[in-house]
């Protein structure tokens, strides 16, 4: 069974322009009743399991736009509702710099929570309105500074590149500011235009002044020389971190491994199922109340597919995955599953197989998806 | 049946078309007319019975030809057979119209009370007044507010010179009129004309092909009988059948003891080929045949010609399928096979005209399955080598080295552009764009007006249609026929990806307009062509000359940074769309095309006004 738990959190104060995720703007939202419908979620999805936590990750949404007395009814079920936390377990949780009071810092500290996901997205100011974000790059510092003043050593922030009308040199200052506040870790993504968005519509009426293929690249490079620099190292496409501070959690999904997911919208990976729960609020929660798991869908994936998740989830990793485990989990050589991909993406220079481990090179890293898809089957199953 | 009951129920067949422009409400009137003389009941009528392809229903426009026969009890108390013969309302098929027309002794006009005569209409009722038919005018959609009937009429006498005294004012949505279209077309329409103790002629004006008896022949009886078991003979073909089955049109099939003089109706006679049967041959007898063929037959010949390829190699041989099932049904449909560097196998195919080409490459995509690459349409050119030879050349990339050639000529059309007087500017702007030569302009009353231009058909073919309806809001309306051939200052422009001529991109311009096609061409690729792992420069040449080129730069990103809180199904979803994308392209050398981009030579003005 797994150990690892993903808790969605579907409410926001805002709406960002960018956010296709599952989330509801808070006002006159169902918070408490949602909160019963995950205790009781939490409840089934563990009946009968024994092995305490590793990881947790709750997120959204935004988890911190709750009240504090709800954030704690969250997490007071994380340890009961479960069978429990184990001592050197990871817990984290996401939150917006605008929510980083200092009840809701204790509340989370009290509940054992010891790593803490602030999204930033940028330090310009001027950026951060315009993606329509509800905080200032100064909250955004503050945010950092009072969750180590409350003795949170593990602290990750979120950045995004290729914004519209986000410029180099903006970039570089983000960058140096997220260095110079020294958090631990930093997950940067490059924006990518989702339907059922503000940025969307804008873009499709050719309103969204959006950066170009190149300068999206431009600052891909230059946030690995910037990070490496101030001493993080990479370990993922997207992810940064000092020394022995990688995300554990995040680590599950790149290992192909199991984990619960809970809430609306969210989803789980058990027993080689992948399942997708509800995300409209009400019809989650009614969907509880008639005593029913709140799943949308649910897949049994294939062998197939798991030897091919296995290879486009672990190339994302920096060291790449060894060999050798594929073999131990599928009885079959990547180079049998596969033939000729290693061959073909070593050749373009995409690929290095090295010391039984295979990983994604430099260039191949910017390029990910051209590899992805060389591990997957021909005919669409979709 | 004696031959005095013959006559007297000869004088009391009527035969008649519609003519409409599309949305003028032909299909609705057709309708009502079922209805109105209990031809189709109530329960039984599909919108628009007539049009019985999902295509036609879709389009709202008829391709292949029906009919059917009605009973109608008249205010004298006599029954009437009537036959309406369904016409398709576009100019690729006007051939197809003109032997419908040849079919009937009368048409009822159709025109919108607020929009007035559109182009194809003319176009059509000129057909009808050489065949000497009586044209009743009637003016349909008087329900609306925007009705104009007083105009509309005299807009029918100043442009056709109708007497629309006898108008009938109509409207087939509610019904209005369908009773006073009966009576006029009794009164008005005259009785077949011909004996039925003369040598058979039978017009064929219509075919299809089923799969069970072969192909149907749509014919009207122009003189003689025909029963089953007679030997007959198609006079310009020349084959012999013996006839299994006659009958008629109610609308649906139904069997008949005889087909006599006046009378519009089917024959099967187990023909395996359309092509054996050919839209305006004459059926006879073979043992008593007719002095002569009726007037009029021409051979449908193509005018646009495009390579169709399938997207999976594989499917090839489907293809070949589903054009000759596509052929059994549609004379006028020509293919051969060729081979592209660029795309493989396919065949070149033969069109009557854009809507045509449309209706086929959309055929085989949905009742084949068979996804589609299609190169960009050409026509007929004529090319006089210095030697002497002269040869036809309809795929481009056949056409010989300039050296060689002394001259090359391209059909050119006349046409008919209708309009608001406002847009005239525009029209004119258009057509002399497409190197048209004005010939005409004529006012058909205070605000509409007829712009005549000789234009090469090769403009008309890229993108002249969707110029003018953009660049008049829709309110254009055009015709065009076939002038002949004149000599013009054409090159071929051949494209080329890294270095690589690709021959499925080459097309046939005009001297004058190499350099813009060129630079809009290679602009489009550009755009259209996704990024290679490689810098892939696009070249326009004219000989060994580069005229125009763009770069496609090498691809430096495209990698899913986001996590989606463990969704992996839908980072899935999306990489195997990308590699969808990557199977649907073709690899043109080292460089993967997309499908769009061998079309890329009809999208470049479009694109342009968007930006």
């Amino acid at each position: 069974m797994a150990r690892s738990l993903y808790i969605h959190i579907p409410f926001c104060s805002y709406i960002c322009y960018y956010c296709d995720f599952n989330k509801f703007f808070i006002e006159n939202q169902p918070v408490d009743a949602y909160i019963d419908a995950l205790e009781q979620e939490l409840t089934w999805r563990f009946a009968g399991e024994t092995a305490p936590l590793e990881t947790i990750y709750i997120g959204g949404g935004t988890p911190s736009a709750v009240t504090t007395a709800q954030l704690g009814r969250i997490l007071q079920a994380v340890h009961v509702k479960t069978p429990g936390v184990s001592p050197g377990a990871e817990f984290t949780v996401e939150m917006n710099p605008d929510d980083a009071d200092d009840d809701k810092l204790h509340t989370l500290f009290n509940h054992g929570v010891n790593r803490l996901s602030i999204g930033v997205q940028t330090f310009d100011d001027k950026l951060i309105q315009k993606i329509g974000r509800g905080h200032t790059a100064s909250d955004a510092k503050n945010a950092v500074h009072r969750a180590k003043a409350f003795n949170f050593s593990n602290i990750s922030i979120d950045l995004m590149l290729g914004l519209p009308e986000q410029t180099m040199s903006s970039w570089h200052d983000t960058l140096q500011t997220a260095a110079a506040l020294d958090v631990s870790h930093i997950s940067a993504y490059a924006l990518k235009i989702e339907e059922k968005t503000r940025f969307y519509n804008w873009w499709r009426a050719g309103k969204l002044p959006t950066v170009t293929e190149d300068e999206a690249a431009d600052m891909y490079e230059a946030m690995e020389r910037v990070l490496a620099d101030a001493g993080f190292h990479q370990y993922e496409i997207s992810n940064f971190a000092k020394d022995g501070q990688a995300s554990r959690h995040n680590q599950v999904y790149w290992h192909n491994e199991s984990y619960v997911a809970a809430g609306a919208g969210a989803h789980g990976y058990l027993q080689g199922a992948r399942y997708e729960n509800i995300q409209p609020v009400p019809h989650y929660i009614s969907a509880i109340e008639n005593g029913e798991l709140p799943e949308r869908q649910r897949h049994q994936l294939s062998r197939r597919e798991q030897m091919e998740e296995e290879m486009f989830l672990g190339l994302r990793m920096n060291e790449g995955m060894p060999l050798v485990r594929f073999e131990q989990k599928y009885g079959e050589t990547v180079a049998d599953a596969f033939p000729g991909a290693l061959e073909e993406l070593t050749a373009k220079g995409w690929l290095t197989v090295e010391n039984g481990w295979v990983a994604l090179t430099e260039e191949g890293r910017l390029l990910g998806n051209e590899v992805f898809v060389r591990f997957l089957e021909n005919e669409n199953k979709f | 049946m004696s031959s005095e009951d013959k006559h007297q129920r000869q004088e009391r067949i009527r035969n008649f078309a519609i003519i409409a422009h599309i949305d003028h409400g032909k299909s609705t009137l057709a309708d009502r007319i079922l209805e109105h003389t209990k031809t189709v009941s109530e329960r039984d009528l599909q919108e628009q019975t007539l049009d019985a392809m999902d295509l036609e229903r879709e389009r709202g426009i008829t391709i292949k030809l029906n009919s059917a026969q009605l009973k109608y009890e008249a205010a004298d108390g006599e029954e009437y057979t009537f036959h309406l013969i369904d016409t398709p309302g576009h100019v690729d098929f006007s051939y197809e119209v003109s032997r419908s027309l040849a079919a009937c002794e009368g048409a009822l006009l159709i025109v919108d009370a607020s929009q007035g005569i559109e182009a194809q209409t003319l176009a059509n009722v000129f057909l009808a007044l050489e065949h000497d038919l009586e044209i009743i005018p009637v003016i349909n959609k008087i329900d609306l507010p925007s009705a104009e009937p007083e105009r509309i009429k005299k807009e029918i006498e100043d442009v056709i010179g109708l007497d629309t005294s006898e108008t009938i004012l109509a409207s087939a949505k509610d019904g209005t009129g369908t009773e006073e279209i009966l009576e006029h077309i009794v009164k008005r329409v005259p009785a077949p004309q011909g004996n039925v103790n003369e040598p058979l002629e039978a017009l064929i004006f219509d075919s299809l092909y089923d799969s069970y008896r072969g192909v149907i022949a749509y014919v009207r009886i122009v003189q003689g009988t025909i029963k089953k078991g007679e030997k007959i003979r198609m006079m310009q073909t020349e084959k012999e059948f013996e006839v299994s089955e006659v009958g008629v049109f109610k609308p649906n099939p139904v069997s008949a003891d005889e087909l006599s003089v006046g009378d519009v109706g089917f024959i099967t006679a187990s023909i395996k080929n359309v092509g054996d049967s050919r839209v305006g041959d004459t059926v006879t007898h073979a043992n008593a045949p007719a002095p002569a063929p009726l007037p009029g037959y021409q051979r449908m010949k193509p005018m646009v010609f495009c390579g169709v390829y399938p997207v999976d190699p594989n499917q090839y041989t489907g293809l070949r399928d589903a054009l000759e099932r596509l052929e059994l049904n549609d004379s006028s449909l020509e293919f051969e096979a060729e081979v592209s560097q660029a795309l493989g196998f396919g065949f070149r195919c033969g069109f009557l005209g854009l809507l045509h080409m449309e209706i086929i490459q959309e055929r085989i995509e949905r009742e084949y399955g068979i996804e589609l690459i299609t190169t960009a349409p050409s026509v007929i050119y004529n090319v006089y080598l210095n030697d002497g030879e002269v040869i036809e050349i309809h795929n481009p990339s056949n056409m010989p080295d300039q050296q060689q050639v002394m001259a090359v000529e391209e059909p050119f059309v006349k046409a008919n552009v209708m309009v608001p007087n406002d847009f005239v500017g525009p029209v004119m702007e258009i057509c002399q764009a497409k190197r048209g030569e004005f010939q005409d302009m004529k006012y058909l009353d205070e605000n509409r007006v007829n712009i005549v231009y000789d234009l090469p058909l090769t403009e008309i073919v890229y993108d002249f249609f969707d110029q003018l309806k953009s660049n008049t809001r829709g309110y254009a309306s055009f015709d065009y026929e076939l002038m002949g051939y004149k000599e013009s200052k054409l090159v071929k422009m051949d494209i080329l990806l890294n270095g690589e001529q690709v021959d499925a991109l080459s097309v046939i311009v005009h001297r004058d307009m190499a350099y813009y096609r060129g630079k809009a061409i290679v602009e489009k690729l550009k755009e259209l062509i996704p990024r290679q792992q490689f810098e892939v420069p696009v070249q326009a040449s004219i000989g060994n000359k580069v005229i125009a080129r763009s770069t496609i730069k090498a691809i430096r990103k495209n990698v899913l940074s986001k996590c989606y809180g463990g969704d992996v199904s839908r980072k899935r979803k999306l990489l195997e769309k990308q590699k969808e994308g990557k199977r649907r392209m073709k690899n043109v050398g080292k460089v993967e095309v997309p499908q769009e981009a061998f079309m890329s030579v009809l999208q470049m003005d479009a694109n342009k006004e968007d930006s």
